[in-house]
């Protein structure tokens, strides 16, 4: 599995890609892999004010369930709302599985004023840290 | 480096894209294809797991019985030759050591243990063994045990075996030949559907396991087999059953036999079983697709009644199911409680076990 070198990733297996002033996030394809096919996902609503490791949402498979982190800090400008499932819309995470690095990206986040991507990992350095998990 | 033990099927796992997991001291495939379909593979046509990981125990000599009749809460002395039967292993305090199949030979007896008590429930029989004239062989790492489960097994193992498997009663088994070599085959299962497992020397076990995938029957792992048996409402030990749950708290009476005769733990699951006040063994059916987990809380307004012990969304019934234990004045179908998942509290109905049954 090959990790993009055009994104960033955070220890708990977010990416993050920068664009202007608003990062793209989702989870890697390791992550989706570990914890088997996703079932239901849960993200914060946009608007929400982020810091680094705030949880940002939850998701399930038919096996486990994990907390989903918030790379950076900003602002939630845009959800991938049809994954969501919000009590009222079953959504569908399928896209995260089958393209964990494209269509099943899970929010934008405006970056707070002076935030960067800097303390996040290179694509290098998260392959590393898969490496030295065993993997 | 994992030291685990590995099945004589783990290579195949591997060059197979399994994702391969830690269980009960095992390296074993957790899934190939996802969960999800592989859960729908058995529930609508055959899936094929690797359960050589469960220990395999056999036992011979003349006081076999009485050793199996001593430590397994079903009754020994009633099974016919070539029947299989399900109970618990308790303790003097009735709390279960482990639930496990025996089967009854013309020649001796043959028990199918839990994986992650293997070890413990040697030690056990070794205990009660003593003064006995009974010989305990651990054939586990001898043997290489498959199950094949859905509706299309018996069309699917037609031919394959020496004998016609298809003529089987459920929970029988029968000695008979693969490739003209000696194995057995038990119409027995933990998914809830009707199937095989058969149970080949090693040398045999990579060709049986790909027969059978040849035929149709689609890989299935431990994700698999597990939210199939949470469907099915089957006790996993660890999570369900433990030493200090009695059998018929875990919703198991039907598997002990008080009247049988004197077996461990038999005066204690006699007092259990006029105690009202235990929690007991429930379904629920949760709001939503979210899962309930280990170790929930369940709560009957903001009162704690109960805990989760096995959830999951399942993958046939598309339902979010768990069970779990709970106080016994909340445990009759219709009764609305909640589950706390993770700081929310999802609203969830006591219903019926099982949650599926197959037609």
């Amino acid at each position: 599995m090959s990790n993009p070198s055009d994104l960033r990733y955070a220890p708990t297996h977010e990416w993050a890609k920068l664009d202007g002033d608003v990062v793209t996030v989702g989870v890697t394809a390791f992550a989706i892999e570990q914890l088997t096919e996703p079932t239901y996902l849960e993200l914060k609503p946009v608007g929400t004010q982020l810091q680094p490791g705030d949880r940002l949402g939850v998701i399930e498979s038919y096996k486990s369930t994990s907390d989903l982190y918030a790379p950076v800090a900003g602002t939630i400008v845009e959800r991938n709302d049809p994954l969501v499932d919000d009590g009222k819309r079953k959504g569908d995470p399928k896209p995260v599985n089958d393209e964990p690095f494209g269509a099943g990206w899970m929010v934008k986040i405006k970056l707070a004023p002076g935030a960067t991507l800097d303390h996040l990992l290179t694509s290098a350095q998260y392959d590393e840290q898969l490496a030295s998990e065993g993997h | 480096m994992s030291a685990n033990r590995r099945t004589p099927l783990y290579q195949w796992h591997v060059d197979h894209k399994a994702r391969m997991v830690p269980f009960g001291g095992w390296d074993m495939p957790v899934q190939y294809a996802g969960i999800g379909p592989e859960h729908k593979a058995v529930r609508s046509a055959a899936g094929v797991f690797d359960i050589s990981h469960m220990a395999r125990v056999s036992f011979g000599g003349p006081d076999a019985l009485t050793l199996l009749e001593t430590v397994f809460t079903n009754s020994v002395a009633t099974m016919k030759d070539g029947q299989v039967r399900y109970g618990l292993v308790c303790n003097e305090g009735g709390g279960i050591l482990d639930d496990i199949l025996v089967y009854r030979w013309p020649y001796g007896f043959a028990a199918v243990i839990n994986a992650s008590n293997r070890e413990k429930i040697l030690a056990w029989l070794d205990v009660h063994r003593a003064g006995r004239d009974v010989q305990i062989q651990d054939q586990t790492f001898d043997t290489t045990m498959v199950a094949v489960q859905g509706p299309r097994s018996v069309g699917l193992v037609a031919g394959m075996f020496a004998d016609d498997v298809s003529r089987l009663k459920y929970y029988y088994a029968t000695p008979t030949r693969y490739k003209d070599t000696g194995c057995v085959v038990s119409r027995t299962g933990y998914t809830g559907e009707d199937g095989f497992e058969v149970m080949v020397p090693n040398a045999l076990g990579v060709a049986l396991w790909e027969e059978l995938i040849a035929k149709g029957a689609v890989p299935c792992g431990l994700g698999a087999r597990d939210t199939l048996r949470l469907e099915a409402a089957m006790p996993l030990y660890g999570h369900e059953l433990n030493d200090t749950v009695d059998p018929i708290h875990a919703g198991l009476a039907w598997a002990v036999k008080l009247d049988k005769g004197e077996f461990v733990g038999r005066e204690a699951i006699r007092r259990a079983a006029a105690d009202t006040a235990r929690p007991v063994r429930v379904g629920l059916e949760i709001e939503g697709k979210r899962a309930a987990r280990e170790g929930c809380a369940i709560s009957a307004g903001a009162n704690a009644v109960g805990t989760v012990t096995s959830g999951s969304l399942c993958p046939w019934l598309d339902k979010s199911l768990a069970m779990g234990y709970v106080s016994p004045q909340f445990a009759a179908p219709g009764t609305r409680l909640s589950v706390d998942v993770r700081g929310s509290a999802l609203d969830a109905g006591v219903v019926p076990l099982p949650f599926y049954k197959r037609k």
